[in-house]
């Protein structure tokens, strides 16, 4: 019996996001009274594998191996299928994220365990039973999901479970199981990433426009306020629809579904399905010249005014409180 | 060339979700079913990939009977015919498994389906048919191209894009960007009614994963409101008061 963790790097890096699976594997370790381990595909120093102890992993599994530098979702899951084997686990965790999507379908029909994706809160182990809660109707519900197969596999969404340090000594140890070619057999040929921008879904701040702004050359003071608030910046599917900004900006129900600790939506009326995606930030403040927007019936702090008086208003007012 | 669309029976991006049965079962009552939104990209693309007699689209879907209007639907976008997978889907283990038995059996090129269902949201289905089938599988694209042998398609990461090549079979979930939705017009309304929609009885598998209750979000306290001549009093109540800045 352990948990196992899946730490998913970017350029060797670990993001925010892999300190918070690693606090909730440790967490549950805890609660079970067994141990933690990490894996990391890729290349990553070991300076960076050791800092994994800081949240709770006694040890780190490194699979350091060319080949695998790019994400494969089918040999990234056999990895991890064989470091849970090897390590006996029985619950293994990982992100949420895009590839943590593509990544742990493939491990859990490999050991025919259950999957939580989407998951917002630690396992209840109620009278034997092993529920875990996560989101579903697109943020408009929770479903606590039971799983009842032997080794169970829970994807955390980013922003639900708090880092927490634990100070442990991480040993690194190299692992290299064999690869099967059929494995690799998706080759990427490119990965284009903006370094400069904050990305939406692990964003702790999110500054959001509608079609209140009227049009795409208004995202200037959108952008200049996310910018001073370290937010990442998002839109409505009438924004997206008319290729006002990218797809990938686009919040709600058929949009992505996001939960920052802050939220701020500017000339977004608040359809139900915008709100569905939105609905578990912590902090929603809303910014419309409507009154009866329904949005202020879910918001947290409200401006009724015209955005283009009252943002460039709070760019200068967050200027003079940074300063 | 031949494509799979899988597709899921999803209430309406509208509905007001409510719970029966002391929060353990969704409320069906008044509540209008539809094709999956991103289950209607993929077959979009689908569609489109096979236009001008390049292929045909089959699509399957894993339920009861009362799922035939949203799979009539489908068709009349443009499928060329269906298969029902009889039986309730109970996890997503389940559905990956009933559609990965169903394509062991036929001919295909590419699967293709939605990036997840807007009402469970787990995005498991794609990924676990191919490894069931043990092809590659991508998930959340915005971008398919096919040249009759390989297919390129843009998957999302965070912060931008991954651009992939894949020769040979594989499935593909799709989000936004890959296709505009089609919208059925009269004549494919009137087709879709004769269009073969056969129905197959499901395998039986166990099941590792059950919805034991539902919850809904807590209601939010009211709205506190800042005039918009005192906007810097904003900054102030986020930092000082929920401290989120």
């Amino acid at each position: 019996m352990s948990v196992l963790v899946y730490v998913e790097q970017v350029d060797g890096k670990f993001k925010k996001s892999v300190f918070e699976a690693v606090s909730y594997a440790k967490a549950i370790a805890d609660k079970q009274g067994s141990n933690l381990t990490a894996v990391s595909i890729g290349n990553v120093d070991e300076s960076e594998l050791k800092a994994l102890g800081k949240y709770g992993a006694s040890k780190v599994l490194n699979v350091s191996n060319d080949q695998l530098k790019n994400f494969v979702n089918q040999a990234y899951a056999s990895i991890i299928a064989e470091a849970a084997k090897k390590e006996s686990a029985d619950i293994i965790v990982l992100s949420n994220s895009f590839s943590g999507k593509g990544l742990a379908p493939r491990i859990a029909v490999k050991l025919k365990a259950g999957l939580v994706d989407g998951a917002v809160e630690l396992p209840q182990l109620d009278g034997g039973k092993f529920l875990v809660k996560k989101t579903a109707f697109s943020g408009k519900a929770f479903a606590i999901t039971e799983l009842t197969s032997a080794v169970k596999i829970i994807a955390l969404n980013p922003n639900a479970f708090g880092v927490k340090e634990s100070a442990v000594e991480a040993a690194v140890e190299a692992f290299s199981p064999e690869i099967k070619a059929t494995d690799l057999s998706a080759i990427v040929k490119e990965i284009v990433r903006a370094t400069n921008k904050v990305s939406l879904p692990d964003a702790e701040i999110v500054v959001s426009g509608g079609r209140g702004l009227k049009g795409p050359e208004n995202w200037g003071m959108i952008e200049e306020l996310a910018g001073l608030l370290g937010a990442a910046t998002a839109c409505s599917k009438p924004v997206s629809d008319a290729d006002w900004r990218p797809h990938s900006e686009h919040v709600g129900q058929t949009g992505i579904a996001i939960s920052p600790n802050l939220y701020i939506a500017i000339g977004i009326s608040g359809a139900i399905q915008h709100l569905a995606g939105v609905s578990s930030s912590k902090v929603i403040v809303v910014i419309n010249k409507d009154p009866e927007a329904p949005f202020f019936k879910v918001a947290d702090y409200g401006i009724v005014g015209d955005a283009f008086e009252v943002v460039p208003k709070l760019i200068e007012a967050l200027k003079a409180h940074k300063s | 060339m031949k494509i799979l669309v899988c597709i899921s029976n999803v209430p309406d991006t509208t509905t007001k979700i409510t719970f029966t049965n002391d929060n353990t079962q969704f409320n069906t009552s008044g509540v209008q079913f539809i094709v999956n939104p991103y289950d209607e990209i993929a077959l979009s693309r689908a569609i489109e990939l096979c236009e001008g007699g390049k292929g045909t689209v089959t699509v399957v879907n894993v339920g009861e009977s009362q799922t035939d209007p949203t799979i009539r639907k489908a068709l009349a976008i443009g499928a060329d015919d269906a298969v029902r997978i009889n039986a309730a889907p109970r996890d997503a283990y389940f559905t990956a498994y009933q559609i990965a038995e169903y394509a062991k059996t036929t001919e295909f090129d590419m699967i293709l389906c939605g990036r997840e269902s807007i009402d469970y949201n787990g995005s498991q289905v794609a990924a676990m048919i191919g490894e069931f089938l043990d092809i590659p599988s991508i998930s959340i694209i915005k971008k398919l191209d096919y040249d009759g042998t390989t297919a390129t398609l843009e998957r999302e990461i965070e912060g931008g894009k991954e651009v992939i090549s894949v020769t040979g079979k594989f499935i593909a979930s799709c989000s936004e960007g890959t296709a505009e939705p089609k919208i059925p017009n009269m004549r494919g309304i009137m087709s879709a009614r004769t269009k073969p929609l056969v129905v197959i009885e499901a395998k039986d598998i166990e099941q590792v994963a059950k919805v034991q209750q539902f919850e809904t979000p807590p209601p939010r306290g009211t709205v506190k409101l800042v005039p918009a001549e005192e906007t810097a009093k904003l900054i102030d109540l986020l930092h000082q008061e929920a401290k989120v800045i």
